[in-house]
């Protein structure tokens, strides 16, 4: 019951988000993400030594794995929490299930957690007769318009605010009819009163991690609005949903991360709550929740370790890649057509539902390298990009058209006194033939390009002639 | 087997290890143990004046003076307008409060009224958050932490909806602190 995936039809999916004037009039404003993390950068000299810093912290951390495993369940267990483990999606679901019925729970509150959404944990939920509540406000908007998030970390950000309004219009009937909806703010009041007393109500609340720390046992969730810290503060039982590969040894190491995250992600020094949990409430403290449950989830994880798509693990979802992909800019985060959108989706995906399913999105790249230029812990997202290409056409899953043109490609390719004569020969023809508008509106063998852009005629020589003269 | 021997068979199978190599556990134990700092940026290792001047300072608060308002201690309900929590500590890097949960100071505090008023020792305050990690394990031991430890910079915010930025999500739309005392 895992959301259902739709990047097997990621062409038809991005042609659909092309032409959908809604989406595209939000994603013409730009991100604003991607000046403010430029300028948070420009304030910071040792940003470069902290991302070498944060990358050789996750590579350690992966390399000792089992061990960091072991020692931080023995701190949670110390601290008096319980250490739940879940290979598989289902068995996670079970677990978390079995805790809230335990608990008596009616009512779950959430914080925003990517593996929630990896797990289908709202429907599995729902169909076993527990109310998850999301409160982050991006999740919130989409859980009550039934869509999965198309950003990472700013789940809604494919909506405008009219939408916002269409919906609470929708869902929040007891509310009268004539109140003021028209701005963000107005929206965000209604929110907060409505999930205030969800918040107060729930018996259960479920929170991801973006770290657990071996050395204290340690789950730390950081957000803007104060609301994970809220879901995992005020009911009784407080569940940690958290993936093997979350684990850093220390709270120095966990500092080096924290440096860079916020900084890539939104341009903040630090986000406004970083929330370190360890344990249930201790015996006078005056609130908190009794029980306090680590689920750890592997989900495939672990068969990444040790080869080409190890590096993928270093990721902190700070989002920064797909801020800076223009193919993400172009078509938003729901073509991608499952969990992970952008270039660090184009690389997971594959690996947790199968290169079969999600053969597509390695191929959502221009190879322009700014995901890999921006990416705080330097994973290599557009080296994995091309392994993944390379094994979609080793197990046959390319398209004939595909096939049969890097075929004839490579036949030229490897006869180069014939490809120059080739390339110079056509190149010179769409000069001729384009030099009127300086770009084709349609071209043989080209309309997979053509159908959405033009397609500019070429100018001057070509590549490999004009090379040879100015070496000269 | 279970699902923990599950998950470790896989990662040690994936990494070609059994888990006994005496370098690997010696490698985790040292780093548990030492937790190297890492690159500590400059803009924290300020003197000690600086620093607290990098915090708002707010005039001596009369308010417990104040016959027309109510004082109550402990948790909140969530209908409390303002707060006053004590923190464990300060960073100058970027301006971070850090608090601890126990006896006297609530997490309910720190999330749900409409004001958070802060006070924090003036020597309290530190450069980066490596001081504040060594001072923290002082005081709770190696190896343990209270229930909650929460770092907040700045009132809750969201931009959640076309990429506005509001102050007061779910959390206090205002946020003061209050540097107590001078330093050398
Ligand atoms: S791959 Fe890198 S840039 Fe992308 S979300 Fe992960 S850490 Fe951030």
């Amino acid at each position: 019951m895992t959301l259902a995936v739709t990047s097997p039809a990621f062409k038809a999916n991005a042609r659909a988000a092309i032409a959908d004037p809604q989406l595209q009039g939000v994603l013409r404003q730009g991100l604003g993400f991607v000046d403010r993390r430029q300028a948070a950068i420009d304030r910071l000299p040792e940003f470069d030594a902290l991302r070498d810093s944060a990358r050789d912290i996750k590579d350690h951390t992966l390399a000792h794995l089992d061990l960091y495993l072991e020692a931080y369940e023995e701190r949670v267990r110390a601290a008096g929490g319980h250490v739940h483990h879940a290979v598989t999606p289902e068995e996670a679901r079970g677990v978390i299930l079995d805790i809230c019925r335990k608990a008596g729970a009616k009512t779950v509150t959430k914080g925003k957690t990517m593996i929630a959404e990896e797990i289908g944990l709202n429907d599995f939920l729902e169909a076993n007769g527990v109310v998850p509540v999301e409160t982050d406000l991006g999740e919130y908007i989409i859980q009550i318009r039934h869509e999965a998030p198309s950003h990472i970390i700013a789940p809604a950000i494919h909506l405008n605010k009219a939408q916002v309004e269409a919906d609470f219009r929708r869902v929040h009937t007891h509310l009268p009819e004539n109140r003021n909806l028209a701005e963000p703010a107005t929206l965000l009041a209604e929110a907060r009163t409505i999930l205030r007393e969800r918040f107060l109500a729930a018996d259960v609340g479920i929170t991801g991690a973006n770290f657990l720390v071996a050395e204290t046992g340690t789950s730390i969730i950081v957000t803007n609005e104060g609301n994970g810290d809220l879901t995992q503060t005020l009911p009784n039982v407080h569940i940690v949903l958290a993936t093997i590969e979350k684990l850093v040894p220390t709270l120095e190491d966990v500092s080096q991360l924290l440096r860079v995250l916020a900084r890539s992600a939104t341009g903040q020094d630090m986000s406004v709550y970083t929330t370190f949990s360890t344990g249930p409430r201790r015996g006078d403290d005056p609130d908190g929740p009794a029980e306090y449950h680590v689920v750890i989830l592997d989900n495939g994880r672990s068969t990444m370790l040790g080869g080409e798509f190890q590096d993928m693990l270093r990721c902190i979802r700070c989002g920064a890649c797909m801020n800076h992909c223009p193919i993400f800019g172009a078509i938003g985060g729901h073509a991608y057509g499952w969990v992970y959108p952008g270039p660090m989706g184009a690389v997971l995906t594959p690996a947790l539902i199968g290169v079969d399913l999600a053969g597509n999105l390695p191929n959502a790249s221009t190879f322009c390298g700014r995901c890999e230029e921006v990416c705080p812990v330097r994973i290599p997202l557009p080296r994995m990009m091309r392994d993944w290409r390379e094994r979609e056409f080793e197990r046959h899953l390319s398209p004939v058209t595909v096939r049969s043109g890097l075929a004839l490609w490579a036949f030229f390719a490897k006869r180069p006194r014939l490809y120059g004569l080739m390339t110079a020969m056509a190149a010179r023809a769409l000069a001729l033939l384009g030099s009127r508008s300086g770009r084709f509106r349609s071209l043989p063998l080209a309309s997979a390009w053509t159908r959405d852009r033009d397609f500019p005629a070429p100018q001057g020589a070509t590549f490999q002639s004009q090379w040879k003269r100015r070496k000269r | 087997m279970t699902a923990r021997d599950t998950i470790l068979a896989s990662i040690r199978r994936s990494l070609g290890v059994s888990g006994r190599e005496a370098p690997r556990r010696k490698a985790v134990a040292d780093r548990l143990r030492e937790h190297p700092p890492g690159v500590v940026p400059a803009r924290g290792k300020l003197a000690p004046k600086s620093r607290a001047e990098l915090f708002p300072r707010l005039a001596a608060m009369p308010w417990q003076r104040e016959r027309t308002l109510e004082v109550k201690q402990g948790a909140s309900d969530g209908n409390d307008l303002a707060a006053v929590s004590h923190a464990f500590g300060a960073v100058a890097e970027s301006g971070t409060l850090m608090l601890t949960s126990g006896k006297d100071n609530p997490t309910t505090l720190n999330f749900l009224p409409d004001t958070h008023i802060v006070v924090v020792d003036a020597d309290d305050v530190a450069g980066d958050y490596e001081t504040l990690w060594r001072k923290l394990r002082e005081r709770f031991g190696a190896g343990a932490m209270p229930r909650t430890v929460n770092w907040i910079t700045g009132p809750s915010r969201s931009a959640d909806i076309e990429q506005t930025l509001i102050l007061g999500a779910h959390g206090p739309r205002r946020l003061h602190v209050m540097v107590v005392g001078e330093t050398e």
